[in-house]
């Protein structure tokens, strides 16, 4: 019994390590840094983009269905609302909160499946991310450079940490905002026909059928 | 032409005069009901003509072709995008905009081909508006010019001077010029096709959409890209 017994605490410090050693990639699978998470999913996505027939073809379901899958998990999309009301996200009931938020995320999914289907070959940079390790916000950068002479278009991702992992709250293409370019029309929507309108509203431009890809008509 | 911008210059002074006109959302547009007819007049003759036009240019003439041509446009932009590099103090870049010109008006066959950028000599976006901006002037009441779009009183001003240094302005020949500017006008539109789809899908009101985005499009250049942070979420006083 005494071997085993002098051997414990070596055989504990060889088994904690082995379980650190385990445990370290473990937890940054689980909230890889927030630039190398957009390039990931971004390279993802144009890898399904270029390879998927129906998508080229024009299938913007399937679009949306991908973003649906790989890209919505890391939004936030209640703070993206909460950003795009403004003051007014404080007259909405927690209800009509969520509401908002599921309406304004259909809204921003069916857009980026429009834009996202348009895309064909541009090449994708990445900046190397400005950041101190205990920021909980940061701003991932890249550029997409369209073929061409064109300049290229910034596209910037603001992120915030969460115990879920890194999630993106904003997104500006060419420094403008995904969401707060909606502010004047949500205020304007509220200070006319109140939170329920803008809820009304959203919800009908969200019933409208899919615009067709803007190359095939 | 001359016209259009004694046009130009009766709106931009009506736009300074109404300045005080009292209207709904943005304190930015206090013009918006005059604006929002200029908005919809434009986007009836987007839809009617120039929109059309510019899908049949694109679905005509093959990709190659379209790059040349616009590549052709951009490099004479360059010029006076270098003029006002200088303007704004940006040595470096009037340097580099200057020598885009050379290099892709000798190599690149008349800025057919743009060769500079492929050395990594990375095309700039400047206009006098951007210049004036960087000097401090304030963007003014944001203002819809007609066909030319989105604006502000500023850069409208900008544009005047843009449309003096534009060497396609310069041409002489009647027939010559007014091809090369509805050229360069269609090639343009059918470069933001893409663009203008994904506005039509996402906007709930496409006039506050286009100008708020135009706004913080404008903000961001003349800060090249790197504007002072602005405050996400502002007091959560409701409004009333």
């Amino acid at each position: 019994m005494s071997p085993p017994s002098d051997q414990n605490p070596i055989a504990m410090k060889i088994s904690s390590c082995l379980l650190f050693a385990l445990l370290i990639p473990v937890a940054q699978a689980q909230q890889p840094a927030p630039d190398v998470l957009v390039k990931s999913i971004s390279e993802e996505v144009v890898a399904i983009l270029k390879k998927d027939k129906d998508i080229q073809a024009g299938d913007t379901k399937k679009v949306a269905d991908l973003i649906e899958t790989k890209v919505v998990p890391h939004f936030d999309f209640i703070r993206m609302t909460r950003i795009a009301m403004a003051r007014n996200w404080r007259l909405a009931s927690p209800e009509q909160q969520k509401v908002l938020a599921d309406e304004f995320k259909t809204l921003l999914v069916r857009t980026y499946s429009t834009a996202i289907s348009n895309y064909r070959d541009q090449q994708i940079d990445y900046k190397p991310l400005r950041a101190k390790p205990e920021d909980t916000e940061v701003t991932v950068r890249s550029e997409v450079k369209p073929s061409g002479s064109s300049q290229p278009v910034s596209i910037d991702y603001e992120m915030e940490k969460t115990p879920d992992g890194w999630k993106v709250y904003d997104v500006k293409v060419g420094g403008v905002s995904l969401v707060t370019t909606y502010r004047d029309t949500f205020a304007g929507e509220v200070r006319e026909h109140g939170v329920d309108g803008l809820i009304k509203s959203l919800a009908a431009k969200n019933r409208q059928p899919e615009r067709s890809k803007a190359g095939k008509t | 032409m001359a016209k259009a911008k004694r046009l130009c210059a009766a709106l931009l002074l009506a736009g300074t005069l109404a300045g005080c006109a009292t209207s709904g959302g943005n304190p930015a547009d206090p013009l918006e009901p005059l604006n929002r007819v200029v908005f919809s007049f434009n986007d009836a003759a987007d839809r009617a003509v120039i929109k059309p036009v510019a899908r049949a240019y694109r679905a005509v003439l093959p990709g190659i072709v379209r790059t040349g041509v616009s590549n052709f446009f951009s490099n004479l932009e360059d010029i006076w995008i270098s003029v006002n590099d200088v303007l704004q103090g940006k040595f470096q870049e009037g340097v580099d905009d200057f020598g885009r010109v050379l290099f892709n008006s000798t190599f690149g066959i008349a800025g057919i081909f743009d060769f500079a950028s492929d050395l990594g000599f990375q095309k700039h976006n400047e206009d006098f508006g951007q210049t004036l901006g960087s000097w401090g002037v304030g963007s003014g009441a944001y203002l819809v010019l007609p066909i030319l779009g989105p604006s502000t009183i500023r850069d409208g001003f900008g544009l005047l001077l843009d449309t003096q240094a534009d060497l396609v302005f310069q041409i002489d020949g009647v027939p010559v010029h007014n091809s090369l500017y509805g050229t360069r006008a269609i090639g343009n539109r059918a470069n933001l096709l893409d663009a203008s789809s994904v506005i039509e899908q996402a906007a709930l009101d496409k006039y506050a959409f286009v100008r708020d985005a135009w706004l913080q499009r404008r903000r961001n250049l003349v800060h090249d890209g790197d504007p002072p942070r602005e405050r996400e979420e502002p007091d959560d006083e409701p409004t009333k």
